[in-house]
C-alpha cells in the first residue's frame, strides 16, 4: 500500500548516530584526574566532562583561606598552566570534545585550555567543547560566582565575543536550566528562567559585537538541562523549549539562519530526585530520566551525562560512573531508539503538553521582562525557586508526592552495595589538600614573577576599560604563570566581590494548622529562655548549593523561632563571630561539598573561641555514617542527611535540644 | 544571668566584648531580667557617667529594597577608617503569624569577623507593626556608653522613622531614585521631615540626579531648606560615603544634645510604660500626650527605670 505523502516512514533511511557520552569527572589533583579520563575514554567514553573543585570556580589558590577542606574534594584543582598541562596530558585537543563545567572564572580556564593546546601544537580554532559560562543561574541556584551581575555579565559576553571570533567550533556558554530544577524548578519555571537567561546573555552580547554577526552568536548559544523522572513531561518541557528558542532567535534577534535558531542541547539527568535512601533504586530513575532526553528525536540531547546511582551519598568511584555510562551504551548501541525518525510526531498528548507549557513559560518570561530582564529579576526569580522547592518539599513530607524508599515502601534488606568500609562511595586522600599547596607554592617560587606582574597589571587595565574584551589579557596572563586565585583577586579589586540575595525572605509560609503544635513548643521554651528561641543557619566553605539550608531557615520561622540567615561561603571565623554577636541559642551548619570532616571541627573550635562554645551545632548535609559518627565525637549535637525530609521532625529536635540545655543550665542555678 | 550593674561597670570602661551579654539581657523579658536590665541603664545614665553617653546614636532608615544595608556595609567601613568604633542594630520585621523572623541584613553587611570594633546585632520587631523592637531603646543607650557610633537600621517609612527619631541624635531617610512614596509621605505630612535624606544608587546617573532634584525642590516647598541631601552609591566604587558621614557629623554638631537625649530617656520611659501597662495605663495617665507633657516636668536626672516607675505610680494614683 502506498503511504500518503505526509505521513513518516516508520523507519529512517540509515540509524541515527549515538549522542555524545560524557561523565562528570575530577577529583584531587590533574595527575589523578587525567588517569581518570584516559580510563574512560578508553571504556568508550566520547568526551570529556570537567569537574572542578570549589576553589577554582569561585577563584581561590588552594592555600587561601577559603579554600580550606574544600581543595581537590567536588572536582579537581586547577591553580594554573602547569595543572591544566597535566589534566590534558595525551589527550588530543584537536579531536577531543571538552566541556567545563567553570561560570564564574570562565575565561581564566577557557586561556589556560587554549594555551595548554598550543603548546600541544593545536591551534585555538581546531578547539572544540563547552565553558559553562552561565553566571546568572550562580545567583539563583549554584552559588559559585566570584563577582557582581554586572562585571560577571561583561566576562559571559566577553567570552562569547571572543570565541565566535577566535575559536569557532566552541561552545563559549551552555545556558544552564539545569540547576534551576536542582533548587526546584517546575517545568514552566525552569523553561521560563532558562530563557529569561539566555536573552539577557545576548542582549549583553549584542552590545559587544557588530550586528551582523548576531546570527553567529545565537548559533554558538546551547543549553544544558535537566530531565526528572516524570519523563514524559520533561520531554515536552524540552520540545517547548525547542519551539520558544526558535521564536526568540527569528523575533527578538531576527536570525535569519534556521540552523542558528536549532535547540542545542545537552543534559545531566536529576540528582535532586536522587535518594539517600535505597540507593539502588537511582539506578532505574537515571534510566528513566535518560529516556525523556532521547525518546523524541525531534529534542534529543546531543550530550548526555548520566549520574551515578550514589550521587546522594557522596562522591562516586570509576565504577559507579562506568555504570552509568554502560547505561548509555545498551541505550544507543543495543536498542532500537536510534532507527526512528521522531516517535510523538502527531502524538494530541505531547502537543497538548507542549502548549500548555509554553502558555506558562510566555506568561513567566513576560513577567520577568517586565521587570527590567533577568539581571533585574534575580531577587524575584529566586524567590519564586525558594518558594516551588519548599512545596515540593511539603509535598514529600505530606505524602501527597510518592518517593519509594523514602516516604513509601521503605522497608528493606541490608544493601550489598554500600557493605564496604567506606560506604560505597569514594573518599578523596585527605593529603591531596596539603600536597596541592606545596605545588602552588613551588609554582609561584619557579616562575618568572615580573612577567605575571606585568600581565596581571595589564588585565587589571583591561578590567577597568569597559569596552576591552577580557579574553586576551587573560590568555596572556595564562601564558606568563597567573594562579587562579591571583587572576580572580585581579578582578575582584577591580569590580568588588559581591553577595546574592538569599531568596529566603519573602518565601511563603506554611498554612499555619500543620505547624500548631511546633509553634507553641517554641513559645514555651521562647517563655522559658526570657526572649525567642533564636537559630543561626549558615553554609561554612565555599559550596554554594544553599537549598537545604533556606528551606531551614524558613521552616524555623514558620515555626515561630527567629532565624540569622547569612547565605553561603562563611568561614568558621565569621559563623562564630555571628553566633555570639546574635546570641543565638544553636547553630545549623550545612555542608554538600564533602568538607565537613575539615570544616566542622573548625567551626566548633571557632565557637570556643569566640566565647559560646556551649551553643549546641546541629549538621545537615551529604553526610556517610561513618563521618556522622566522627562528627559527633567532635561534639555536633545531630546530624541530619537527605534521608531527613521530615522538615517538622528536624524542628521539634532543634527545640527539644535547647530546651534541654535550658533546663540543665537552670538545674546548675538552682 | 549576668548582673546589670556588672554590664555597665564594663560598658562604661569601654569594654566592648561585653556587648552581647548586654543584647540577651535587654532581650530577654523575665522580670528577673528586666530588673536587672533597669540596673542596667541606670549605670550608664547621664547621672552615673557624669555627662551623656559618648556615642552619636544614628538612625537609618527607609523602605525596603532601596539599598540600606549595602549602604550601611560602606558606612561602617568609613566610621572604622575613621577610628571609630560602631554598634548595629538592625530591626527586621517579623512574620505576624509565627511570630517568628528571618534575619538577613547581617548577611549584607560585610565587615572584617575578626575587627572587635564592630559589633553587629540583628532584631525581630516582633508583634509590633513597625517600628522598635522594644528591646533596641535600651540597647542603644547602653551600647552608646561604650561605642563611638550606635546605628538603628529599621525598615518602613511613616511610624518607624517616627520612632526612631525619638531615639537617635540624627535620623537620615534613605529612599533610592525613582520611587515616589517618599515624596508623597513628606507632602502629606505621613511622614516628618527627616534630619537626612540620602539618595542611593547614585550611579544611575541620571535618575539619581533627577531624583535629588526632586527632593530638593519638595524640602523647599515645604519651607525645610536647611535640610541636607546627599546622593551616595554604595556599588564598586562607592561614592559620596564620606560626604554622607561629615553631614552626620555636622548635623550632631548643631544640635542640643542633651536635650534631645533627655526626650529620648522620657519617651523610652513611655514606651516601656505602655508595653507593660497597655491602653488602660495610658488612659490612666490621661492619654500619650498628657503623659509626654508631664513627664517634660519631671527631673531631668532621672534615669529611664526611675522614670518608667514614676509613671507607673502616677497611674496609679489616678486611676
Amino acid at each position: 500500500m502506498q503511504r500518503m505523502a505526509d505521513t513518516p516512514a516508520p523507519r529512517l533511511p540509515e540509524r541515527d548516530r549515538p549522542w555524545m557520552m560524557r561523565t562528570y569527572a575530577g577529583h584531587s589533583d590533574a595527575r589523578r584526574s587525567n588517569e581518570l579520563y584516559r580510563g574512560n575514554l578508553a571504556k568508550g567514553q566520547t568526551g570529556l566532562s570537567v569537574a572542578f573543585d570549589l576553589p577554582t570556580q569561585t577563584g581561590y589558590d588552594p592555600d587561601d583561606e577559603l579554600a580550606r577542606g574544600e581543595v581537590g574534594k567536588v572536582g579537581v584543582s586547577i591553580a594554573g598552566l602547569g595543572d591544566m598541562r597535566t589534566l590534558l596530558d595525551g589527550i588530543p585537543l584537536d579531536q577531543m570534545n571538552t566541556s567545563m563545567t567553570i561560570n564564574a572564572t570562565a575565561p581564566w580556564l577557557l586561556a589556560l585550555y587554549i594555551v595548554a593546546a598550543e603548546e600541544q601544537g593545536v591551534a585555538k580554532e581546531k578547539l572544540q567543547g563547552t565553558t559553562q559560562n552561565d553566571i546568572l543561574k550562580e545567583y539563583l541556584s549554584r552559588g559559585t560566582y566570584a563577582f557582581p551581575p554586572g562585571p560577571s555579565m561583561r566576562l559571559v559576553a566577553d567570552t562569547i565575543a571572543y570565541t565566535v571570533e577566535h575559536v569557532p567550533k566552541w561552545n563559549p556558554i551552555n545556558i544552564c536550566s539545569y540547576h534551576l530544577q536542582e533548587a526546584g524548578a517546575t517545568p514552566v519555571q525552569e523553561i521560563a528562567y532558562a530563557m529569561s537567561n539566555a536573552i539577557a546573555v545576548l542582549d549583553a552580547v549584542s552590545a559587544r559585537v557588530e550586528a551582523d554577526r548576531m546570527g553567529a552568536v545565537f548559533g554558538r548559544i546551547s543549553f544544558f538541562v535537566n530531565a526528572g523522572v516524570r519523563f514524559i513531561e520533561e520531554h515536552a518541557k524540552l520540545r517547548a523549549m525547542a519551539v520558544l528558542w526558535d521564536e526568540i532567535g527569528l523575533e527578538r534577534y531576527g536570525v535569519q539562519d534556521e540552523r542558528h535558531r536549532r535547540f542545542r542541547y545537552g543534559v545531566q539527568v536529576n540528582s535532586l530526585g536522587l535518594t539517600e535512601a535505597q540507593p539502588e533504586n537511582n539506578a532505574y530513575r537515571i534510566a528513566l530520566e535518560a529516556l525523556a532526553v532521547t525518546l523524541g528525536r525531534n529534542a534529543r540531547a546531543r550530550a548526555i551525562q548520566l549520574p551515578a546511582w550514589n550521587e546522594a551519598l557522596g562522591l562516586p568511584r570509576p565504577w559507579d560512573q562506568q555504570w552509568s555510562l554502560r547505561l548509555q551504551q545498551v541505550l544507543a548501541y543495543e536498542t532500537d531508539l536510534l532507527d526512528y525518525p521522531d516517535i510523538f510526531e502527531g502524538s494530541k498528548v505531547m502537543e497538548g503538553l507542549v502548549d500548555e507549557l509554553l502558555e506558562g513559560a510566555r506568561e513567566e518570561m513576560k513577567r520577568v521582562q517586565e521587570l527590567g530582564g533577568a539581571v533585574e529579576a534575580v531577587d524575584y526569580m529566586k524567590a519564586a525557586l525558594v518558594e516551588s522547592h519548599r512545596e515540593r518539599i511539603n509535598r514529600i513530607e505530606s505524602g501527597e508526592l510518592v518517593v519509594v524508599g523514602v516516604n513509601r515502601y521503605t522497608e528493606t534488606a541490608p544493601s550489598p552495595l554500600t557493605a564496604d568500609g567506606e560506604g560505597g562511595i569514594l573518599v578523596v586522600d585527605s593529603a591531596v589538600e596539603a600536597e596541592r599547596q606545596a605545588a602552588v607554592e613551588e609554582w609561584r617560587a619557579t616562575r618568572d614573577q615580573d612577567a605575571v606582574d606585568a600581565a596581571l597589571a595589564d588585565l587589571a587595565r583591561a578590567a577597568r576599560q569597559d569596552s576591552e574584551n577580557i579574553m586576551p589579557a587573560t590568555i596572556t596572563a595564562a601564558r606568563a604563570g597567573a594562579t587562579t586565585g591571583e587572576w580572580s583577586q585581579a578582578l575582584r579589586a577591580e569590580f568588588g566581590s559581591y553577595r546574592a540575595p538569599t531568596g529566603v525572605g519573602d518565601a511563603a509560609s506554611v498554612p499555619s494548622d500543620d505547624l500548631a503544635e511546633l509553634r507553641d513548643e517554641v513559645e514555651v521554651v521562647s517563655e522559658a529562655l526570657g526572649r525567642r528561641l533564636k537559630i543561626l543557619v549558615g553554609k561554612p566553605g565555599l559550596d554554594g548549593h544553599s537549598n537545604g539550608a533556606e528551606q531551614i531557615a524558613v521552616r524555623a520561622r514558620d515555626v515561630g523561632m527567629d532565624v540569622v540567615y547569612q547565605g553561603i561561603r562563611l568561614t568558621p571565623k565569621e559563623i562564630a563571630t555571628s553566633a555570639a554577636q546574635e546570641g543565638v541559642h544553636v547553630v545549623g551548619l550545612s555542608i554538600l561539598s564533602g568538607s565537613h570532616a575539615e570544616l566542622i571541627p573548625s567551626v566548633i573550635g571557632a565557637l570556643d573561641e569566640a566565647g559560646v562554645g556551649e551553643v549546641p551545632v546541629i549538621v545537615g548535609g551529604i553526610i556517610p555514617d561513618a563521618d556522622a559518627a566522627r562528627l559527633r565525637e567532635a561534639g555536633v549535637a545531630a546530624v541530619y542527611t537527605p534521608k531527613d525530609f521530615d522538615l517538622n521532625r528536624i524542628m521539634h529536635e532543634i527545640v527539644e535540644l535547647v530546651a534541654e540545655r535550658q533546663r540543665s543550665q537552670a538545674g546548675v542555678r538552682a | 544571668m549576668p548582673a546589670g550593674a556588672d554590664l555597665g561597670e564594663r560598658l562604661r570602661s569601654g569594654d566592648l566584648t561585653v556587648a552581647p551579654a548586654v543584647l540577651n539581657l535587654v532581650e530577654n523579658r523575665s522580670l528577673a531580667a528586666r530588673a536587672q536590665a533597669g540596673e542596667l541603664l541606670a549605670a550608664v545614665s547621664p547621672a552615673a557617667l557624669g555627662h551623656e553617653p559618648r556615642a552619636h546614636v544614628v538612625g537609618i532608615t527607609g523602605p525596603p529594597g532601596v539599598g540600606k544595608s549595602s549602604l550601611l556595609s560602606r558606612l561602617v567601613s568609613e566610621w572604622r577608617a575613621r577610628g571609630r568604633t560602631v554598634a548595629v542594630l538592625a530591626v527586621d520585621p517579623s512574620s505576624r503569624r509565627s511570630g517568628g523572623s528571618l534575619l538577613g541584613d547581617r548577611a549584607r553587611i560585610e565587615v572584617d569577623p575578626a575587627d572587635g570594633g564592630v559589633y553587629i546585632r540583628s532584631t525581630a520587631v516582633g508583634e509590633r507593626l513597625g517600628g522598635l523592637a522594644p528591646a533596641t531603646r535600651a540597647a542603644a543607650s547602653a551600647l552608646a556608653a561604650a561605642f563611638d557610633v550606635v546605628v538603628i537600621e529599621t525598615v518602613g517609612v511613616g511610624q518607624s522613622e517616627t520612632e526612631v527619631a525619638d531615639v537617635a541624635d540624627t535620623v537620615a531617610v534613605v529612599v533610592q531614585p525613582g520611587s515616589g512614596d517618599v515624596l508623597q509621605f513628606l507632602k502629606s505630612g505621613i511622614m516628618e521631615i527627616p534630619d537626612l535624606l540620602v539618595v542611593t544608587k547614585a550611579d544611575l546617573g541620571r535618575t539619581a540626579l533627577r531624583a535629588l532634584g526632586d527632593l530638593r525642590s519638595a524640602l523647599r516647598s515645604l519651607g525645610s531648606r536647611e535640610i541636607p541631601v546627599l546622593a551616595v552609591s554604595s556599588v564598586a566604587p562607592p561614592s559620596g560615603i564620606g560626604e554622607l558621614v561629615d553631614a552626620l557629623d555636622a548635623h550632631r554638631d548643631g544640635i542640643d544634645l542633651p536635650a534631645r537625649r533627655l526626650r529620648a530617656r522620657r519617651l523610652h520611659s513611655l514606651a516601656d510604660f505602655a508595653a507593660e501597662h497597655g491602653e488602660r495605663g495610658l488612659r490612666a495617665l490621661g492619654g500619650r500626650r498628657a503623659a509626654e507633657r508631664w513627664l517634660e516636668q519631671q527631673d531631668p536626672g532621672l534615669d529611664v527605670a526611675a522614670l518608667e516607675r514614676a509613671l507607673a505610680a502616677r497611674a496609679a494614683t489616678m486611676s
